[in-house]
């Protein structure tokens, strides 16, 4: 019975938008596509240009520095030198951890050296980026459906979640660390006398819990719009219908949250994968919790244009990961529409 | 038995089942609320404890509140030593309401060409404003630096409001896409059937049946600017630092003693006003979005 | 065929972006040196002061006393965060960018040579020289690279002993008559000893520490690393074992000062290093169990007094400032008899000053002013090096490894070597 009808209020609103292309005003293909291009570029235009001066431009100075040399000691002066191009040896010594020899040349990275800790940093963002995120995406979906249920004290649920979000991270990442420490309340409270920064598990968790906490709510609110964009009637059509709640979740609001869901995930794993405070403050890297970011402050310290290179090989692993999420997963925002548009023609 | 009795019969059996059912479901609602709330509110709650603690009883880990005192609220707003905090929340509310308004307009904007206009080069368009999260933020801050030191913003309210747009951008544009993409559209064509204009169509149908969504990103937008450390850190000065900025200069009275109790009365002084802000602003402005649709 | 518009946004972005890159690049450090340290030596007018956190409040009264005697020579307080690291950023940012309103910054002792090599800092010689007679020598040598001063020594800072006066009859003078005293900690069923052992700028302290005080070092005079060496291994022999001995808690390896401080004044350690703000807390704070028994001698080495690594800061001028002839003043001022005695009482920061640890009257309000004294005299400063970074780096990756026993005590060390060849190896 519910099978039946289940699918069917899905479909509605999810092709509602379709049907405008091809709609009448259309004259010819082309002359619409042309004034729609006109009108799209002046409504991106303040964004494109927004986002060319803060964030392109540094970018692109950070690439063109990740072509130096660091500056170098001049022996004689103690005084350092600019360090002349490097062409790709900057990137060369990241990935393949090698670090420069006393006598000239290069040697394999020799472990207390930033350079020996490229790929351990790389093992490590995933690590705490595909824990986290799964985390966040069930928690998040948990607390959002609770969060869209009628029921005496919903407003106390749903101002109790913004919280964690709303304890700036400076704040969090000392409040964890005082929780976390060994006389921490922690520990007393379950009775444990773990070293929750001393050792690689729970010092990976502490950082995962802290992360988990804090940024569920942006999961669970943007989850939660989408499923304030779901009428209500669709609910009640399946409900009157006798479909059951696991049934309802996955014929109704996982299709139809799903693109709100996808943007949620999508964000936090771009933001996941550049994580820096939390660790920092809490374990400083020690115990295999360096990530990438943190990594690359390290070397700023050291030399600029080396941390260049390594931002710029990061840019490029997230870049990887963010392209597969929209051409494989399904997290791309305008699929549908361009697809119907013209794509599918 | 006939096949109506038998189909009463069958309906009455799952109106019972489906009273259950309720019945349960409302108590699953109820626990996993105090889930959530114990979960959210648990940490948040010590450091509550904290900031009421007397800074010589720091390390207490007495669940309940002990040496109780408002000292560390006073410290915070105490300007004698330097301290800006009152400026710098006045500082963090005008630049992250500045951020908010902008960046939905403009987000507003491109989610609306690309969600709703055909155009070529829509991927690349896409790709670029996706890319702009993608590199590590820590090494934007040196070029942004030299650049902002070039043109004389260093210590101006454009030098953090701007870097703090364009980094919220990215997400505004792509949740208000998916948004849009998913509004009924036909409602719009309908509205201008009725006499009006694409503009009027737009605020007066779409825009309500999108508070939800508008709403969401507004309060993104506001909380990563709130939270925004790393840039202000570095970019701004005495007189324009946001919160988080302000907080990391609180000290001990001691070199290499950590404020804690000061951190943390600090930390409750910015949650719990956001919240209860957002709490305000939420019941107002969907409630208003959703009567201006009704009319 | 018709010209998509939209594009021309995106190509005026690319167009501004190069045309910025080309202007705002090289910020990577290096430097061209001359010209700037050469410029301003005699102008005098309106200064800034930068330093981070004025935790006791001394600096602005100073500052206050140096504007009225001096109108014309008004000094500017720039204050920043209270965390090392973002004072450092904060400085090479604006050093990068020749900021020339950062006149007189005060610089961490580590940071001396970075700066002094990257050209920032004005060498305080010849008509810049600052008298450093009366100076403590380990404050002098942090100031200085390559032989010259290049900043004045503003205050200091060494580690002490703290211990428990009631448990501990009489204070040891070396690491292994404390060593023996750990049978005292078990009775009474606490730690024996602890100082800072979680992995950050701490450890790097800790572990030059033991490594110095059994007669090794980490560079040498050159400034190359000497870490292969019987006394180096000695050194941190020390603490790998007395961590794998129980002597020092396990919990250890997260203590940063306060988690120290906290285990200390809990009545949990026998034994703690720890720098002199532990003193007044100790003694006054409500939640202290060792208020009145809390004893302190100085740091413990091989055959005696061990050498304490060297804190506090100097006050380094730029060389973009304009006004370097009000600059040199302004350091004078502060290094001055009557400034170091009230960064002393009202800040309780540790002068440089030798003759101020005899003085009566400081002593009474600063007890622990002698034993601190002992500490600087015998202190080493930290590597001094330009590469100080990478060595700190080095140093705390290695040792923490090879306390909590996951490396040898050989392995570190030689690892230790070669990343600190590796690093000043440079191209």
């Amino acid at each position: 019975m519910a099978t039946e009808l289940g699918p069917t209020p899905v479909k509605e609103p999810a092709s509602g938008g379709t049907p405008i292309h091809h709609g009448p005003k259309g004259v010819g293909e082309d002359n619409a596509i042309a004034s729609q291009g006109k009108w799209a570029s002046w409504l991106l235009a303040p964004t494109i240009v927004a986002l060319a001066i803060v964030i392109v431009y540094p970018i692109i100075s950070a690439i063109v520095m990740s072509f130096q040399k660091d500056a170098g000691l001049d022996p004689v002066t103690g005084l350092f030198t600019e360090g002349g191009p490097a062409g790709f040896s900057n990137y060369t010594n990241w990935l393949f951890q090698q670090c420069a020899a006393p006598g000239g040349g290069t040697v394999a990275c020799p472990p207390g050296t930033l350079g020996s800790q490229f790929w351990s940093a790389t093992g490590t963002t995933f690590y705490f980026t595909i824990v986290t995120v799964t985390l966040e995406t069930i928690l998040g979906f948990w607390m959002a459906i609770i969060m869209a249920r009628t029921f005496r004290g919903r407003s106390l649920v749903r101002a109790a979640v913004l919280v964690p979000w709303a304890i700036p991270t400076a704040v969090t990442a000392q409040l964890w660390l005082f929780i976390f420490a060994f006389e921490g309340i922690g520990n007393k409270l379950f009775n444990t006398t773990i070293l929750w920064t001393g050792s690689e598990i729970p010092a990976r968790w502490a950082v995962i819990i802290a992360d988990t906490w804090k940024t569920t709510p942006f999961m669970a609110l943007l989850i939660l719009a989408g499923l304030q964009m779901i009428p209500a009637e669709v609910y009640e059509a399946a409900k009157v219908d006798g479909a059951s709640a696991w049934q309802r979740f996955r014929m109704i609001t996982l299709p139809l949250v799903k693109p709100a869901l996808m943007v949620a995930i999508l964000f936090r794993t771009l933001d996941a994968l550049r994580m820096f405070d939390l660790p920092y403050i809490l374990t400083e890297g020690s115990n295999n919790t360096t990530t990438l970011s943190i990594l690359v402050v390290n070397q700023i310290r050291q030399g600029f244009n080396s941390a260049a290179a390594l931002s710029t090989i990061t840019f490029i692993i997230i870049f990887m990961v963010a392209f597969i999420f929209v051409r494989f997963l399904g997290a791309n925002v305008v699929e549908q529409q361009t697809g119907a548009g013209k794509g599918k023609k | 038995m006939t096949a109506a009795t038998e189909l009463r019969a069958e309906q009455d059996r799952g109106r019972k089942a489906a009273q259950n059912r309720e019945k349960w479901a409302s108590v699953r609602t109820y626990v996993s609320a105090a889930v959530i709330l114990f979960w959210c509110l648990a940490p948040a709650y010590w450091m509550v404890v904290t900031a009421f603690r007397d800074v010589g009883y720091t390390y207490d880990t007495s669940l309940l509140p002990t040496h109780i005192t408002l000292d560390n609220f006073r410290t915070a707003f105490d300007t004698s030593f330097g301290n800006r905090f009152g400026q710098a929340l006045l500082n963090s509310v005008f630049i992250g309401v500045t951020v908010t308004v902008i960046s939905l307009v403009l987000g507003v904007f491109a989610a609306y060409a690309l969600a709703r206009l055909n155009f070529r080069f829509k991927y690349f368009v896409l790709g670029f404003i996706l890319g702009a999260s993608m590199f590590p933020g820590v090494a934007l801050i040196t070029p942004l630096f030299q650049l902002f030191t070039n043109i004389g913003w260093i210590g101006t309210y454009q030098a953090l409001i701007i870097p703090n747009i364009s980094f919220v951008l990215p997400l505004t544009v792509y949740t208000m896409t998916s948004f849009f993409r998913e509004m009924p559209w036909e409602l719009e064509e309908a509205a201008r059937v009725d006499g009006c204009t694409q503009g009027q169509a737009f605020r007066r149908v779409i825009m309500p049946l999108a508070a939800p969504a508008i709403f969401t990103t507004a309060i993104l937008a506001f909380i990563s600017s709130w939270n925004e450390f790393l840039i202000a850190s570095q970019l701004s000065n005495d007189a324009t630092q946001p919160v988080t900025v302000a907080i990391a200069n609180f000290a001990g009275a001691q070199p290499q003693q950590i404020p804690y109790t000061a951190i943390m009365a600090a930390g409750t002084i910015v949650t719990i006003p956001l919240v209860i802000l957002v709490l305000v602003f939420q019941r107002k402005i969907v409630a208003g979005l959703t009567a201006g649709a009704v009319k | 065929m018709k010209t998509p518009k939209f594009l021309l946004p995106i190509a005026t972005a690319g167009v501004l972006a190069l045309t910025l890159s080309a202007c705002g690049g090289g910020g990577g450090g290096g430097t061209t040196a001359g010209g700037d340290a050469e410029q301003g030596l005699d102008s005098r007018g309106p200064i800034t002061y930068v330093q981070g956190k004025d935790n006791s409040n001394v600096v602005r009264p100073l500052i206050e006393k140096w504007n009225a005697a001096h109108p014309d020579e008004k000094v500017t307080f720039k204050e920043q965060t209270d965390q090392a690291d973002q004072q450092h950023d904060d400085l090479v940012q604006n050093f990068q960018a020749k900021n020339a309103n950062y006149d007189v910054v005060s610089v961490d002792v580590v940071w001396t040579a970075e700066f002094a090599a990257k050209g920032w800092l004005q060498p305080l010689k010849d008509k810049m020289a600052l008298d450093t007679s009366a100076m403590l020598k380990p404050t002098v040598e942090s100031a200085s690279y390559k032989g010259t001063l290049y900043a004045a020594p503003q205050n200091s800072d060494g580690g002490i002993l703290y211990y428990r006066k009631d448990l501990v009859p009489t204070a040891p003078k070396t690491w292994d008559e404390m060593m023996s005293m750990c049978s005292i900690a078990k009775e009474n069923n606490i730690g024996c000893f602890a100082g800072q052992y979680a992995k950050y700028e701490g450890l790097t302290v800790n572990t030059s520490e033991a490594i110095n005080s059994a007669g090794g070092s980490v560079l040498n005079a050159e400034g190359k690393p000497s870490l292969n060496t019987p006394e180096a291994k000695a050194g941190l022999e020390t603490l790998t074992k007395a961590y794998a001995d129980g002597s020092i808690p396990k919990e250890a390896i997260t203590f940063q000062e306060e988690q120290g401080r906290q285990a200390f004044q809990n009545g949990k350690l026998l034994f703690h290093r720890n720098w002199p703000y532990v003193y007044n807390l100790a003694k006054t704070e409500g939640s202290s169990k060792v208020k009145d028994v809390l004893g302190m001698t100085a740091l413990v080495g091989a055959d005696g007094p061990g050498a304490s690594t060297l804190g506090g800061h100097s006050a380094g001028m730029s060389v973009y400032s304009k006004n370097k002839a009000t600059a040199l003043d302004f350091l004078k001022f502060l290094t001055s008899e009557e400034t170091q005695k009230f960064y002393a009482t009202q800040g309780s920061l540790a002068p440089v000053l030798g003759a101020l640890y005899d003085d009566k009257e400081l002593v009474a309000k600063l007890p622990y002013l002698p034993v601190l004294k002992t500490s600087i005299e015998n202190a080493v400063p930290r590597p001094v090096t330009p590469f100080y970074p990478a060595v700190t780096k080095a140093i705390q990756e290695n040792a923490y490894a090879a306390i909590k026993g996951e490396k040898t005590v050989e392995a570190a060390l030689s690892d230790m070597q070669a990343s600190i060849e590796s690093a000043s190896a440079g191209q």
